[in-house]
């Protein structure tokens, strides 16, 4: 698994974090939940988190970075205030999802996994958004698209 | 008057919220009384939003609507598909898995009930965990997630071993690109899972259930944490189930963007907390799965059939299908396709029938060049295997697999020499790393094609060898599969492996 590229961020307020890891401690495999609610309240997982997290779950810090680094999503730095996923896989392929994605990215300067200068707009890969008839697909901060053109997609976050 | 805009992920993709807001506009406009129902896809993604309206004569359909169709859709003057029922493409299917999707509210019980929902879950209440386990097994179900094994086998396996705490952990972590049944029931009748998850837990003594479902689908999990907490105010889940000695509950838990978590060790680590890598089998998760504990780990959709099995009986549901694969299979027609969506069919259709008849050849309406069925780790069959029966036997008889029945069509255009390099790239992109013939020989499948694609001829006996080493030597599926998409494309299209060519990327 790739590791994510960016350097880690600086901490935010971290003083949320007790009541954040309290609310989901009791759960049968509570890591992944616990991990998921920082990263939707703070938008990332902040370095200052990681010894509190592995306190409460008895695990080692070193074992807490490997669960984070293994898994995709969690970012050790903020994303662009917009994230555009894009499907890569075969089924968008077969609709000419690579020579679209590629557009996106000319367009817009980046490579995947690549943040504008500005911290407006980043650009992820996904293998499968589960929208394969209606390819190709991406997603625009939360919200699914099909049938999409680079044009419409890069219109979409820069206006 | 009722009017229906799917609430489905590929209805949105195309713009439903959109059609649904300009619906209650102008019907505000108007002063038009109209109840707006966003229910499941009917699964003809290519008529998305497909509008419903029912003003007490039975629905009639519209599609693909558009914002600026509204008010026309309100004054009876945009021109209908009529009843969904008498479009060919649905009208050919055998809905049992899917019958109530598109059709009814999913977040309604009273609907859910209306529609024959909890018939199943009744008659199993006033059944030993025996007597359900064997009706299960005489159904002849098999793992809708891609092994086919049989569902009844495993029930038994984990009903008979002993334990405290027993689990039910539902695989919703559907990966494979050219798939998307799980998303689309999850989002079109999630009570169905949920009924099928408590005869699960029934079957076997379990009283917890977990939905391990994949974060690239918020709109999947949104619908099922409403549809949980519904059912849990219906005390469908929790203690004393339908007024029963029963107890049974369970919560939904969101992936992280591993695709190997869709197996089912890698994904049971992931729900402990762990990295997602794969276990070695043995113990198997029927055994020590969950927390270490006996574990019925299934597919949603092998999930969301048991309800129907129950209601019309394990003969009825063996009656459809061929050989040993019993039943109906929703398949899935994606890709570079005319009619792409959502077939459920009794097992048995050959490949060339759904592709050409069912789907209407290509989108671009160049020539099929091939399918890939299966997913990314599914091989791709050329025309001249169209004539092959979908069902479990006879796809793995022409080396490859029905997997969770995603099919992906291409046309002439489609580079086989760079999907067969993408195939390894993905791999290596996902491989979890805890064995060697996946971590490594992906990366040297990269190697290897490019060298290939730069025309060394001396690099297609490595290939061949390589691909070997990762089917015979991988410890699950996402190395020992990735060699189906590959070598399917070499061996079906040597043409492409052999000149020099620009490398894929």
């Amino acid at each position: 698994m790739s590791a994510t590229a960016a350097p880690p961020a600086a901490d935010p307020d971290l003083s949320g974090l007790p009541a954040i890891i309290e609310a989901h401690a009791h759960l049968e495999g509570a890591l992944l939940p616990i991990l998921h609610a920082i990263q939707a309240e703070y938008g990332f997982v902040p370095q200052g988190a990681h010894d509190p997290v592995a306190r409460a779950m008895n695990i080692t810090k070193a074992e807490l970075h490997g669960v984070i680094s293994f898994y995709h999503d969690f970012r050790n730095a903020p994303a662009g205030r917009h994230v555009v996923k894009i499907c890569r896989s075969e089924a968008c392929q077969a609709m000419g999802g690579t020579a679209m994605s590629e557009k996106v990215l000319s367009l817009l300067g980046l490579d995947w996994h690549g943040t504008t200068p500005d911290g407006k707009i980043t650009v992820e890969p996904v293998y499968c958004l589960g929208l394969c008839a209606t390819a190709p697909a991406a997603m625009v901060d939360g919200q699914v698209k099909g049938r999409v053109s680079a044009e419409a997609l890069v219109a979409e976050v820069t206006s | 008057m009722k009017i229906y805009v799917p609430r489905d992920a590929a209805a949105k993709a195309l713009g439903a919220d959109a059609v649904a807001a300009a619906i209650a506009d102008a019907a505000a406009a108007r002063g038009l009384s109209v109840d707006i129902i966003r229910n499941g896809s009917r699964g003809m993604l290519w008529l998305e939003p497909l509008v419903e309206v029912d003003t007490g004569e039975g629905r009639v359909a519209y599609g693909s609507v558009r914002p600026e169709d509204a008010a026309a859709l309100l004054s009876d003057d945009l021109e209908s598909l009529g009843s969904v029922m008498d479009i060919p493409f649905f009208a050919k299917q055998n809905r049992l898995t899917f019958a109530r999707c598109g059709v009814i509210d999913p977040v309604s019980v009273d609907d859910y009930m209306a529609h024959g929902g909890l018939v199943g879950l009744r008659r199993a209440l006033g059944m030993s965990s025996e007597e359900i386990v064997e009706e299960v097994t005489a159904s002849g179900l098999r793992g809708r997630g891609g092994a086919g094994f049989p569902t009844g086998i495993k029930w038994n396996t984990v009903r008979q071993a002993e334990a405290s705490q027993k689990y039910i952990v539902c695989n919703a972590d559907e990966g494979d690109s050219g798939t998307f049944a799980d998303r689309m029931i999850m989002e079109g009748d999630p009570f169905c899972l949920i009924e099928g998850m408590a005869i699960a837990g029934l079957g076997v003594g379990a009283t917890k259930g977990y939905v391990y479902l994949r974060s690239e689908y918020p709109d999947a999990i949104a619908v099922m944490e409403t549809a949980v907490a519904a059912a849990r105010d219906a005390h469908i889940l929790g203690d004393n189930i339908l007024g029963s000695s029963h107890s049974f509950d369970m919560e939904i838990r969101v992936g992280a963007g591993a695709y190997v978590c869709g197996e089912e060790t890698s994904l049971l680590n992931s729900l402990e907390g762990k990295r997602g890598v794969v276990r070695a089998k043995p113990p198997l998760p029927a055994l020590e799965g969950f927390l270490a504990r006996p574990t019925v780990v299934n597919n949603v959709i092998s999930l969301a059939t048991v309800p129907v099995i129950f209601e019309k009986g394990a003969a009825h549901y063996a009656s459809f299908g061929l050989g040993r694969s019993k039943g109906t299979m929703p398949i899935q027609i994606a890709g570079n396709v005319k009619h792409g969506g959502l077939f459920e069919t009794a097992f048995g259709m050959p490949l060339g029938t759904l592709v050409e008849e069912v789907a209407g050849g290509t989108a671009t309406g160049r020539p099929v060049k091939a399918v890939q069925v299966g997913g990314p780790l599914g091989a791709y069959f050329a025309p001249a295997k169209f004539d092959t029966p979908f069902a479990y036997e006879e796809f793995d008889g022409q080396g490859g697999l029905i997997g969770h029945a995603g099919v992906v069509v291409f046309d002439d255009e489609a580079d086989m020499l760079g999907l067969a390099r993408f195939a390894m790239e993905f791999c290596a992109i996902e491989s979890c790393g805890k064995c060697t013939p996946c971590r490594i020989g992906a990366v040297r499948g990269v190697e290897t094609l490019d060298r290939i694609g730069e025309g060394d001829a001396s690099a297609i006996p490595l290939l061949v060898d390589l691909c070997e080493t990762m089917k015979d030597g991988s410890l699950c599926a996402l190395g020992g599969f990735t060699p189906f998409p590959v070598m399917s494309a070499l061996e079906q299209f040597p043409d492409e492996f052999s000149g020099v060519r620009e490398a894929a990327e």
